[in-house]
Parts: C-alpha cells; structure tokens; sequence
C-alpha cells in the first residue's frame, strides 16, 4: 500500500462526491418483501407512539410504576440488547488477538452490528428518559457521578462506539473509495480492538452490577454479588449466538454479496462458534450452580419462580449446551442454529428476570408492559436492521473489498 | 507486527488516564468536610396520634395538593407516598395495640440514590438531607432503583418530569428552622436535632421506660444509618418497617465492583497485548517453517 495521495476509486473519480451520495441513498432491492409489509406498519405506529411519549410523558405509553422504574425499554433493549452485540468484542477477541484469521470473514458483519445495536440501545435509553435533554451532563460534568456505576455503563457505552467506529471505518473508506483515509483507519484497528474487548468486559458486567445495590428487591434466585460476572461470561454466547443468527439469515439473504470462499467457509465458522458456545454455556452453567448452592437457595425450589428458575437453567441453558455440543460433533449446521436460538431465548429470560420480572416480585401493583411499549420496542430493533441491510447492500461487509485494499 | 511504538503508547496513555479517573472513586463515601454534623429528626410511634398534622403541614410548606380528607389511616391498608406526598402515616395492628408510623425518605448517611446517581443530581447535604438539583438530573431513575426504601418519586405524566421526595425541608434547615413536619407536630411525635443529640435521646427514652418501648432505634444501623430514626412499642417488624434492609451502606454493595474498573483497565490492554504478540510470532514462525 505504498502508493498514497488522495484518489477517489475509477468508479466515481469524475463525479462529485454529493453525486455518489444521493446515488448510493437510493433504495436498492425490492419495495414489497414481508419484512417490509410487517416493518412499515409497526415503525409507523412506533413513531407515532414515540412522539405522544414525549408529549404526554412515559406514563401515556408505558406502565411503570413508582416501584418498577425500570421497564420493556431498559430491561429488553438496553440490558438484553447489549448482551447480544457482545459477539462484537468476542469475534475481534479471536480473530485480532488470538490471529484466528478462519473467522475474518465475519468481523465486518458483527462489528457492524455490534455498532448498530449499541447506537439504538442508546436510542432507546434516551426513549427512557425522563429529561432526556440532560443526556450531556455526566459527559460534560454537570456533575461527574463517579461513584454511580451507570456512570461507568453510560461513559463505557460512549467510548464503545467511538472503537466500534474506527474498527469499521476502513469498510466506510473502501466504499467512498479514500485510499489514504483508509491505510490510516487500518492502521488503528488493533488498538480500537484492545480498547474495545477492555471496555466491553466492563460494561457487560457493568449492567449487572447495575442491580447491585437493589438487593432486596431482587428475586433471591436471580440477585447475587456475581451479578457482573454471570452478565459478562453469559455475554459471550449470548454474542455468539446472536452471530451464528444473524450470520445463517445473511447468509441466505445476502448471498449474491458473500464470494464461493467465503461461503465455504460459513459451517466451518458456524462450528467453530458452537465449540466457542459450549465452553462459555459450560463456565456460566458451573458459576450458576456454584452460586445456588452457596447462596442455599434450596427453599426456593418448589414455588412458582422457583420452576421458572429450574426451566430457564435447565432448558436454557443445559439443553442449547448439550445441543451445541452434540451438534459439532455431528457437524450438525441445523442443530447449532436450533441451539443458537435456544441461547437467545434463555438470555432473554435471564436479562428480563432480573430487571423486570423478578425485579419487584413481590410488590403489590406488578408492571406489565403495554402494547404500546412493545410496538416502540421492535419499531428500535426494525429500524436498525433497516439500516443494518441499507449498508449491507452498499458497503463492503459481507461482500469483497475493492481490489486496492486487500491485505498486503 | 501490527503492533508498533505508537499504538502501544496510545495503550499507556489509555491505562494512565484510567488510573487517574480511579482515583477519584475513593470520593464515593462523600465526606462531610465542614465540622458541621449531620441532622436528624426522631419520630416516636409511642406518641404520634396520627393526626395526619405532618402530611398537612408538608403539603403546605413544598406547594403540594392538599390531602384528600377521606383518606385516613386505617389497620390493613398502606398509603404510599408519591409524587403529590412526601409524608404518609399508617395505622398497624401491632403485639402492643395500634400504633402510627409516619413514612418519608430516611435520608440515609450514605445514601444509594445518591452514590447511584451518575449527575450527583441525587445530594447528601453537609446538613444531612438528601435532596435533588433539577438542573443535574436526566430522569434515568437508577435512583429509584437503588432506594431501598422505594422513596424517589417520578411525575410520569409530566414533559419535564422531577424526582420528588422529602428533603427534610432542606430550605428550612439552611434557615436554622426546624422541618415543617417536626414544627407543626401537635403530639410532639416528632422531634430535630444533630443525629448525635437524637441518638442520645432515642436511648434515653429507652432507658426511662424500658417496658414502654421495643428495644431498638430503627435507623442507628439500617442502611448504614438513616437520618431518620424511629422509636416504637412494637417489634419494628409488625410495623411495615423493611427490616431486611441491610445494616452496612448501600453503596458498598458496588464498591467492589468500581474498584476493580482501574485494574482491569490496567491489566486487560497489557494482556490482550501480550497474547496479540504471542500468537503472531507463532504464526510467523510456522510460516517461515512452511517455507
């Protein structure tokens, strides 16, 4: 890459770069798919939703109580939305520290999405707000809450995206064709990717440790001090999972972008993953049991969250274990993707029974989210795969780079 | 090698900010600097009438509704506060006959609204209330999260909403006046000092008439200590007092946890460094094998 100097690729080198732009906003691909017949409605309503919010306050849309602050938005969006882009950090673990190069082929993706899903999370945490203007003030030190370990998650969740950011960039500066801009953002990946994995492990566990101080509050079962560290270990194939997911679905999607390598790579990445599963399923498997026992929570066992307990980790987690196991194995692609699914139920189950289910078990006016709640909670996640495909489509994430800037 | 002086040094400097921010968490436990002790109001069930005399006297003092003359104490039915009343009192059926307790926040010494607070919006006064700064908050409502007696309020049906909660009359305090509550007690259930004084008091009465009164002054210990303290006839627990709470600060249940943020901001990027370095060379090495 030793021939510098700004130059715009053949393709648009005459044109302006206003001119590219409006050329790339234009929609490509099919008005009338079902995803855009259920998405259109459902993002519309949001919307509209979204503006009485702000019109009307949180309690016009939402059901929240004095009791459950916390609700639909912050406890599946944020804190579950979270643990699902932890593939992020993990896949850049692997292919940038460990140098497994086998799985380079779906860092731009994962990244990509990690990106996406903090920046909408946030989104949704301003949603959540109730004086969402105030947004800067723990950014600008009005004041600096350094004792608050939001403070941390929300400080944390700033710098993750700025790393996010860089470490996706060189994708952005093959698409506009800056081949400079482009050596230079390369050049600073492997530092957004050690800064990145540091402060993911701190704000995974970060939005455990959250519900620290609510001790009582907490259904025993699920609060314990290992909060930070169960949310951070079960992040990893939480993340994973989310990959293997939403990889299968690109890769039938998208398939025109992916080249023949690449897609005979896929099982072999997708394999690779489930070993990744089983492990981490095993460790927070074993940090679960360990915590029950020590906590003796025995006499919990025969009520009703007492079962809710025993089938989010026995069939949760032991069963989507067993099945990735068992599936690389067997190179089993059908069973991973079935295991993959069933890991991303069992986190949600987990993440909603700790901030909203059995947060406030016992109290007298129990929160139940409106349906209202629901449409804004998918009108996030339905946007943000629209921009996810949009750039899909135009970037090279899935498809090749430009031939001047392959490795080397 | 991907790795060259520069990035390493961008690491450094990333892990030597870190430690800097660090080390300021040790400012978690704010520290009341000024020679000035904290506050404390000692309410008496053994001779609150539940007059309701506080929740009027509150609503007048803070500009709030009037409370509704329909709505009394009565055995078996909690009023709770919320955005419209700081102050409620609660008739129970106790061991030793009926008895009034009055609710409001109890301004705990360290608070865990305010240690949660990533604004400091949430603020323990150097007079000892805990109040709230509308220009810092951003209605994330960690706060009331945090409570472990549920006490910050939040005006869901507002645009511009406040947290709202007894402040023990803060303004009052600042003006050497007595809370508006305490002022207006008919009974004189209610009664303000420093906590040492109230304390002192407590344990006094205590000893007086130790067959009049449960051996216990709620908030001593609770929560690491409250502002607020109680005494009573009845064991606390037939009084709808969380007597689960815990008896250490709250916020030291995440002490540990921001304390191991400097480390890990150390010992990550070094490692991850280090393992980037090792498994690099290895490949290099069997490339050159290969060859």
């Amino acid at each position: 890459m030793s021939n510098s100097g700004y130059i715009l690729t053949k393709k648009n080198d005459r044109k302006s770069v206003w001119k590219f732009l409006a050329e790339e906003l234009k929609p490509k691909g099919k008005l009338f798919t079902p995803f855009n017949l259920i998405s259109i409605p459902v993002i519309i309503l949001g919307i509209i939703l979204i503006i009485i919010r702000f019109t009307s306050g949180l309690g016009a849309v939402t059901n929240l109580t004095q009791e459950v602050p916390w609700g639909l938005w912050k406890g599946f969006n944020v804190v579950t939305g979270v643990a699902f882009a932890g593939g992020a950090y993990v896949v850049t673990f692997m292919v940038y520290i460990l140098n497994m190069k086998q799985y380079k082929p779906i860092v731009r993706a994962t990244v990509l999405n990690g990106f996406l899903a903090y920046m909408f999370y946030a989104g949704a945490l301003v949603l959540d707000l109730g004086r969402p203007l105030s947004i800067i003030n723990p950014i600008i030190g009005n004041d600096f809450g350094v004792s608050s370990v939001l403070f941390l998650v929300a400080w944390h969740f700033l710098l993750y995206m700025i790393a996010q950011l860089i470490e996706f960039s060189p994708a952005v500066a093959e698409w506009v064709g800056a081949r400079r801009a482009h050596k230079i953002l390369s050049g600073m990946t492997l530092a957004a990717v050690i800064f990145g994995i540091t402060l993911s492990t701190l704000h995974q566990s970060g939005l455990g440790a959250l519900f620290l101080m609510a001790r009582e509050k907490i259904h025993p079962l699920w609060y314990s001090e290992w909060i930070p560290i169960l949310f951070f270990v079960s992040s990893i194939f939480a993340g994973l999972s989310m990959v293997i997911f939403e990889g299968s679905i690109s890769y039938k999607v998208f398939s025109g972008q992916i080249n023949e390598k690449n897609k005979k790579a896929h099982r072999g990445i997708l394999h690779g993953l489930s070993k990744v599963c089983t492990m981490a399923l095993f460790v927070y498997l074993f940090l679960q049991v360990l915590n029950f026992v020590h906590s003796k929570n025995w006499e919990y066992l025969g009520t009703r969250m007492g079962n809710w307990y025993l089938l989010e980790i026995i069939g949760f987690v032991v069963v989507p274990m067993i099945l990735f196991f068992y599936s690389y194995r067997r190179q089993n692609i059908l069973l991973i993707r079935a295991a993959a699914i069933m890991t991303i139920i069992g986190i949600i189950i987990n993440r909603l029974n700790i901030s909203i289910i059995g947060f406030q078990w016992d109290a007298v006016q129990q929160y139940y989210p409106t349906w209202k709640e629901f449409v804004v909670s998918l009108t996030i996640i339905f946007i943000e795969i629209w921009i996810f495909r949009w750039i899909i489509r135009r970037l090279p994430v899935l498809s090749d780079s430009p031939g001047w800037a392959k490795d080397k | 090698m991907n790795i060259n002086r520069r990035n390493f040094l961008k690491v450094l400097g990333i892990t030597g900010a870190s430690l800097g921010a660090g080390k300021s968490l040790n400012a978690a436990a704010a520290k009341n600097e000024s020679d000035k002790e904290f506050y404390s109001v000692l309410y008496d069930s053994t001779l609150c009438a539940g007059c309701q005399g506080c929740e009027w006297e509150c609503a007048l003092e803070n500009g709030l509704p009037d409370p509704d003359l329909e709505d009394m104490p009565e055995v078996g039915r909690i009023r709770k506060t919320n955005e419209n009343r700081r102050t409620v009192v609660n008739m129970y059926s106790t061991s030793k006959g009926e008895a009034f307790v009055k609710t409001q926040c109890m301004q705990c010494n360290q608070p865990a609204c305010a240690s949660a607070c990533l604004t400091q919006s949430m603020y323990k006064t150097k007079e000892g209330p805990v109040t709230w700064r509308e220009d810092k908050c951003m209605g994330c409502r960690y706060c009331m999260i945090s409570c472990p007696y549920d006490m910050p309020k939040f005006e869901y049906f507002s645009k511009n909403p406040k947290i709202l909660k007894c402040d023990m009359c803060h303004h009052r305090i600042i003006e050497g006046k007595q809370p508006a509550c305490v002022e207006g007690c008919p009974a004189g259930a209610l009664t303000f000092g420093t906590r040492r004084e109230m304390i002192a008091e407590a344990q006094k009465r205590i000893n007086d008439n130790p067959d009049q009164y449960y051996h216990h002054i709620y908030g001593e210990h609770e929560a690491g200590g409250t502002g607020y303290l109680y005494l009573s006839a009845a064991p606390f627990e037939e009084m709808g007092f969380n007597t689960k709470v815990m008896k250490k600060p709250y916020p030291e249940l995440t002490k540990g946890f921001l304390y191991s943020v400097p480390s890990i901001f150390v010992l990550w990027p070094a490692m991850l460094l280090g393992i980037h370095k090792a498994t690099s060379n290895k490949n290099q090495q069997s490339d050159e094998e290969n060859e």
